[in-house]
């Protein structure tokens, strides 16, 4: 059979758009598999083999060495339908027959074969994608706000500055041996991004020049970010010029490289250099350092922004039927829905059970991709979801029921019941909790209470994470977790610390801790917090608002500081005798009693 | 790989082929698919024969039989499909292979593919002659669970888990490896090319000639379908368990298991 006739075997019903770039170098693939062998037979030592893997996007798996989980870079998030519907059959090939969609618009598949690796980067090759750089001490995959062009708020798209940094980067020797990760976030606004808890983050800006032309710029935070100890941000300047974004990217890349930590691998990110040498003092050399910079490349690099924008063309329709509109259809348009800047059209942001979706939920997410966006592709979020934009507002109803045919049509996910969970105990070697489950859990139940349909709760967020490490960004959260165990006598139990208050907007700040919380008890806890915020809340009010003003101590109610918080909480979070509650003793997803196990974790590797 | 030529280990058949061959009696097509399935549309001149009649027989000499009277006779060119990614044709293919039935192979794509493709499907049923068949028993292709027991601690013995990842996180025989039936698969056909079947062994440090015994949930088929891929590579001695785990659990042998992960919840089923 000649190779057209196997391509229609798959029929595709709309023309699927393609990627400008590719990202791959099929020799890579190669390379891996042979380095794999070498490994296998001894001939490379075990810490560098685990950097090369690192390097090449492959982290190590809980409790063995034969696993390895794949990380596909999604540079600004942008995903093609035919990269969706690769990366469907690939899970099922070489994974679990689900893919994870991570916090920083990554795409996981998780308990691959070691000697399997390599072709999945082969499969990768075949659709433009690539995992090198995604994990070891890189520049991780380069954020950017799945609103970048469609937001309200912001004064110009920053989406091709954040593909042409990437493009610029990967592979670049500048940024192959860090001290440690370095992570970069663009956003579209103050809002939607989270640009003050990574090593750089930039919101787009617009200035007027004195002639009155306008300017093209960056608001850059440099320094924060999230872990075991976390820090915010700090702004360089008042308004970066675009012509500096790579300097200033450069500059800061190489202090850290000169200067960073290289050998206490749990205090090394940028955070700490900063955190140590002073923020005043780190700013003056990255200015110096960019006057170098500037005046020293011998010849001159730019970064190649493509600003030809995407062409808009609204899918023919695609089935004629004015059917009836399903139910539901109002509860998901108003809880996952966002009207664009652009006339009629909106952003739908899907969501996923902690980031799980299906080989044939993928292929679905292709198909309504090409069938709906008028963009021709999708967009992945940090909330572990995928943003559909540019659906026409008459097309809503269809899309929904489409949606709603593969179990993608949960409402909600721009509301506080889409809780993020790291992958914890699923796979992770450093976890001590399944901070996965849970976060699935609340997302349940918060649906079977409609608590996504209360406007008061919509702004505020829940996340968890497994460990104290903040892979779930717990910090950020209104209401965080993060795992650890507790016990009773001899008897173990998994129990999460709870911190209140955190955001990721231009108010950034960390959680503050609250109280310990056993897992059994957590959802307990979140709904009578939301029982205590109805009863003392001010009209107008928010959930995340009063929050706020209770870590802050400016709340006038009978809760007025997480004291109090914790004084009310805790008869909630007492431990029953193991007689009388075997459950309260087992974590979720398990059915034996809890004990903490982990292995040599990876994250500084 | 695109003739019908008969070699025990020519492994599919392409499209074209099967389409200029389709009134060919010398060509019998077994269309293994439930009974309503096939009465809706087949192949034209396919014969019908579900999975369940075939394991409902007790010996190998009623298997003969039943083949004799879908008008098998020991030259007649066997090919067979199925709609459940080969998996059921090719445990079809093994059991005819078993009884020493030696031109078989498999049609390149399932049923739905046939029809995707746009190509003639019937709902006539061939008359069919019984045949005539002998019985020549290839033991060599079959492992019991006794055998695979004494088998898996040989040095060049390698067992194959054909289940998907999970399941076989979750429980394994011992000492078996995990090559899920998808991972045979490719764009649009039931089995990958011989180069890249032959480049996943290798990734995999599988030798060719090593026995190669492969097993899965029930009744061998997503097994016999990576029996059937490794056969189709030449690899010389490969032996299907064909009561696979199910078997093995209710013998309470030994389980291997991936522990202390909680793996399913990264499921989103
Ligand atoms: C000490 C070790 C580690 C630290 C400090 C750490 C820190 C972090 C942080 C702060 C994030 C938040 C994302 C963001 O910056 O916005 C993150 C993301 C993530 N981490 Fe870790 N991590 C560690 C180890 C691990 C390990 C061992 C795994 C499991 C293999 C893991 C899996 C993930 C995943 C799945 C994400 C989601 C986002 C992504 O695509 O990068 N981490 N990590
Ligand atoms: S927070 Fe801890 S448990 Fe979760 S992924 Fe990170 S290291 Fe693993």
């Amino acid at each position: 059979m000649n190779l057209k006739m196997a391509q229609q075997l798959r029929p595709s019903k709309s023309a699927s758009k393609k990627p400008k770039i590719d990202w791959s170098r099929r020799e890579e693939a190669d390379n891996f598999a042979h380095t794999v062998k070498l490994y296998r037979q001894g001939k490379i030592d075990h810490d560098n083999f685990r950097r090369f893997r690192l390097q090449h996007g492959a982290y190590g798996t809980r409790m063995t060495d034969d696993y390895a989980m794949v990380r596909i870079k999604i540079p600004a998030g942008q995903i093609y339908p035919h990269q969706l519907e690769k990366i469907a059959q690939l899970s099922e090939m070489y994974s679990i027959g689900s893919a994870h969609v991570s916090t920083r618009e990554n795409v996981q598949l998780h308990w691959v074969v070691l000697e399997d690796v390599s072709e999945i980067m082969h499969g990768l090759a075949d659709v433009g994608l690539t995992s090198r750089e995604a994990c070891g001490n890189t520049v991780r995959n380069v954020m950017c706000s799945p609103l970048s062009g469609v937001c309200n708020d912001e004064e110009f798209d920053a989406t091709p500055y954040a593909i042409a940094t990437a493009r610029f980067l990967l592979r670049n020797p500048l940024n192959q041996s860090l001290p440690r990760k370095f992570k970069f976030n663009f956003s579209c606004c103050e809002k939607h991004g989270m640009t003050r808890i990574v090593d750089v983050g930039l919101i787009p800006q617009i200035r007027k020049l004195d002639d009155s032309t306008k300017q093209h710029g960056f608001k850059i935070f440099l320094g924060g970010g999230l872990g075991n100890k976390s820090f915010v941000g700090h702004q360089l300047e008042d308004f970066t010029p675009e012509e500096d974004l790579l300097y200033t990217s450069i500059a800061v890349l190489q202090i850290f490289d000169r200067i960073g930590d290289r050998k206490n691998m749990a205090r090394n990110r940028m955070r700490y250099l900063v955190n140590e040498m002073g923020w005043d003092k780190f700013k003056n050399l990255v200015l110096k350092e960019r006057t170098i910079v500037r005046a020293t490349q011998s010849v001159i690099i730019r970064l190649n922004i493509d600003k030809k924008s995407n062409e808009i063309k609204r899918p023919i329709s695609v089935s004629s039927e004015n059917g009836s509109i399903p139910d539901g259809y109002a509860r998901w348009l108003k809880t996952t829905t966002y009207k664009q800047k652009q006339e009629g059209y909106r952003a739908v942001f899907v969501t996923l059970e902690s980031g799980d979706i299906t080989a044939n939920q993928l292929r679905a997410m292709a198909d309504v991709t090409k069938d709906f966006s008028a963009e021709g592709f999708a967009r992945n979020g940090f909330s572990q979801d995928i943003i559909l934009r540019y659906v026409h507002e008459s097309e809503l109803p269809k899309l929904y029921s489409r949606l709603l045919e593969v179990g993608l049509a949960n409402s909600g996910s721009l509301t506080m019941a889409s809780a993020v969970g790291c992958s914890g105990t699923s796979s992770c070697n450093l976890a001590l909790t399944n901070s996965h489950r849970l976060a699935k859990e609340i997302q349940r139940k918060f649906l079977e209470l409609k608590l996504d349909e209360d406007d008061d709760l919509r702004d505020a967020t829940i996340k968890i994470s497994g460990c104290p490490n903040s892979c779930g960004q717990h910090e950020i959260a209104t209401i965080g977790f993060f795992g650890g165990g507790a016990r009773v006598g001899k008897d173990m139990y998994p129990n999460y610390s709870m911190s209140l208050g955190g955001r990721f907007d231009d108010k950034s700040m960390l959680g503050v801790t609250c109280m310990r919380v056993p897992v059994k008890r957590t959802i307990h806890v979140i709904l009578k917090i939301i029982e205590l915020y109805k009863k003392n809340k001010q009209s107008d009010d928010t959930l995340s608002r009063w929050i706020d003003r209770i870590v802050h101590g400016n709340e006038s109610s009978e809760i007025k500081s997480v004291k109090d918080m914790q004084k009310i909480l805790s008869p909630l979070v007492i431990p029953p005798s193991k007689d009388d509650d075997p459950d309260f003793y087992a974590d979720y997803g398990s059915d034996t009693s809890y004990h903490t196990v982990t292995g040599k974790g990876e994250c500084a590797a | 790989m695109c003739s019908l030529s008969n070699e025990i280990t020519h492994p599919t058949v392409d499209v074209d082929a099967i389409r200029s061959k389709i009134n060919d009696i010398s060509v019998r097509l077994i269309d293994v698919r439930r009974e309503e399935d096939y009465n809706q549309g087949h192949i034209p001149n396919a014969v019908n024969l579900p999975l369940a009649s075939l394991l409902s027989g007790d010996s190998p000499e009623s298997t003969v039989k039943l083949f004799e009277e879908l008008g098998i006779a020991d030259d007649t060119k066997v090919v067979v499909y199925d709609d459940t990614f080969g998996a059921l044709a090719s445990r079809v293919a093994w059991t005819l292979q078993y009884i020493g039935h030696k031109n078989v192979a498999l049609l390149e794509v399932t049923y739905s593919q046939w029809k995707e493709l746009g190509l003639k499907t019937s709902t006539e049923k061939p008359n069919i002659k019984s045949a005539k068949h002998s019985l020549n028993l290839n033991p060599e292709i079959m492992a019991t669970a006794e055998y695979l027991e004494k088998a898996k601690e040989k040095d060049n013995v390698v067992l194959i888990d054909n289940r998907e990842r999970l399941n076989f996180l979750e429980q394994h025989i011992p000492g078996s490896i995990n090559i899920p039936y998808r991972t045979l698969a490719t764009d649009g056909k039931i089995l990958r090319t011989k180069e890249s079947m032959k480049n996943l062994l290798k990734n995999r440090g599988i030798p060719e000639d090593a026995e190669i015994i492969t097993y899965c949930g029930s009744v061998g088929t997503l097994s016999g379908l990576a029996y059937y891929a490794l056969k189709s590579i030449g690899v010389p001695n490969v032996k299907l368990y064909v009561n696979s785990f199910k078997e093995w659990k209710k013998l309470e042998k030994p389980i291997g298991k991936q522990e202390n992960a909680a793996y399913w919840d990264l499921s989103a089923e």
